[in-house]
């Protein structure tokens, strides 16, 4: 199992233990964490699940590709560390991964 | 159902559930064959996405016009179906749905009107559509006076100081057509990269160069103004907050498609089309049929006139629904004097 954190809006902190291979969105609605909406349920097609990757992870995580980017023109307050969390996969190296969700979805 | 009101209800032969092209095209069809329709949309006014969307871009591939507007093709249909007077309910939505004893159906509007038809044509396109609001905090405040999700009518931006906000064929496309009209275009996007057809954004950038539009890089956070009246938004990009003055904006965050309440009408579903068979385009409830975008068979192909084909196939059922036992008699349009006086046409 691996470690994410989520730190919701409010400064609410969900730790979770998440298996490789789901998505880190899967593990924020298994977790209610709130502020993740994922209305499309993983098919990048909706930019609800929107997360700013904590800084000190950005270069683990990787960035995101194109479909991706195109989806999150249609987010709100998209920065450099943004990501939709149905494109980020759990797996070893991500153990410890912070992210951040934002004020709201789009 | 709103309390307090009286119930209306209203009966016809077809009951069909949109009034976009396709729709429009199966009432010609299904009046060769003296049915009578009623169709519900929840847009203000025929014609679906070609009227809502894109009225004044023009379609290439309607067999017979080498050009056509989207509402051009819309004026031309209703044309084309006023001997048949079919009737419209629009700004409302089907909820329920019915099965009645006679084998017909009772459907539920949402607004409580009630109507029994002998059949169901479902030509709802993507559904029920509404563009997307973007995430902007208090923009509900400007909707419909001053920010706007679709141009309807382009003089309505003649010598308004203009913000066009997206990446995409939409954003791009009105920043061309309305920059001869507005007195100053500016299109705001988050990144340098464009989803937009490239020759678009070739253009957009050239008129930029010369200096005929502005282009913002970064996201709208703030707007301002008073009582409605937009007078500036506020643009923070890689190098901080500016303002941009305007007194109009066209967000264009694409938009979102919901099947709506016909969802929970035990149709077999794939994924968000209807799945019908291509001899009749019935769909797994007999008596309900399923034309244009909203269906869904092997090798679909979601164009207008893939959709008049259906229409006209499906009439043919609808027919044998509606009048049973009667036989039905495929005649020309060009040489049928019954036809022709259905039609109005003189002698």
């Amino acid at each position: 199992m691996t470690k994410l954190s989520f730190v919701a809006f409010d400064g609410t902190r969900f730790d979770v233990e998440a298996e490789n291979g789901s998505t880190v969105m899967e593990n924020a609605i298994r977790n209610a964490v709130p502020g993740i909406e994922a209305e499309c349920g993983g098919a990048c097609a909706c930019a609800t699940c929107h997360v700013y990757v904590d800084e000190e992870w950005t270069g683990i995580v990787g960035e995101p590709e194109a479909m991706e980017e195109d989806m999150l023109d249609f987010a709100y307050d998209v920065r450099p560390n943004s990501r939709l969390s149905c494109q980020i996969k759990v797996r070893d190296e991500l153990d410890g991964l912070v992210v951040r969700v934002p004020e709201r979805q789009g | 159902m709103h309390p307090g009101r009286e119930m209306e209800s209203g009966k016809t032969d077809v009951l069909i559930v949109g009034a976009g092209p396709v729709a429009l095209f199966a009432v010609f069809e299904l009046g060769l064959l003296d049915m009578k329709c009623h169709l519900v949309d929840i847009l203000d006014r025929p014609g679906g996405q070609c009227a809502e969307l894109y009225p004044e871009k023009p379609i290439y591939d309607i067999p017979g016009w080498p050009v056509i507007s989207a509402q051009g093709l819309v004026d031309q249909l209703l044309k084309q179906i006023a001997p048949f007077k079919p009737t419209f309910s629009f700004n409302r939505m089907v909820s329920g749905l019915e099965k009645l004893d006679d084998g017909g159906f009772r459907v539920t509007l949402d607004d409580g009107e009630t109507i029994e038809a002998k059949v169901i044509v479902i030509a709802a396109g993507g559904g029920s559509f509404q563009p997307k609001r973007p995430p902007i905090p208090g923009i509900e405040a400007y909707e419909g006076t001053s920010v706007f999700y679709s141009v309807r009518r382009m003089e309505a931006f003649r010598g308004q100081d203009l913000v066009i906000v997206g990446g995409g064929d939409s954003a791009l496309d009105w920043t061309l057509n309305l920059q001869p009209l507005a007195r100053r275009v500016a299109l705001v996007h988050r990144r340098p990269e464009f989803r937009a057809a490239p020759d678009s954004v070739n253009k957009m950038l050239a008129m930029q160069q010369r200096g005929e539009i502005d282009f913002w890089i970064g996201q709208i956070v703030r707007l301002t103004g008073n009582a409605g009246q937009l007078s500036s938004v506020t643009v923070k990009g890689p190098d901080g907050e500016i303002e941009v003055a305007c007194t109009r904006m066209l967000p264009f965050f694409g938009l979102t498609m919901k099947l709506g309440p016909i969802a929970d009408w035990g149709l077999e579903l794939h994924e968000n089309q209807i799945p019908v068979d291509t001899e009749k385009f019935e769909t797994s409830t007999p008596g309900i049929f399923a034309i244009g975008d909203i269906s869904w068979y092997p090798g679909k192909l979601k164009l207008i006139l893939s959709g008049f084909h259906e229409a006209a196939l499906m009439a043919q059922a609808a027919k044998r629904i509606v009048s049973p036992g009667e036989r039905v008699v495929f005649q020309y349009t060009t040489s049928s004097t019954s036809i022709h006086r259905k039609l109005g046409v003189p002698d």
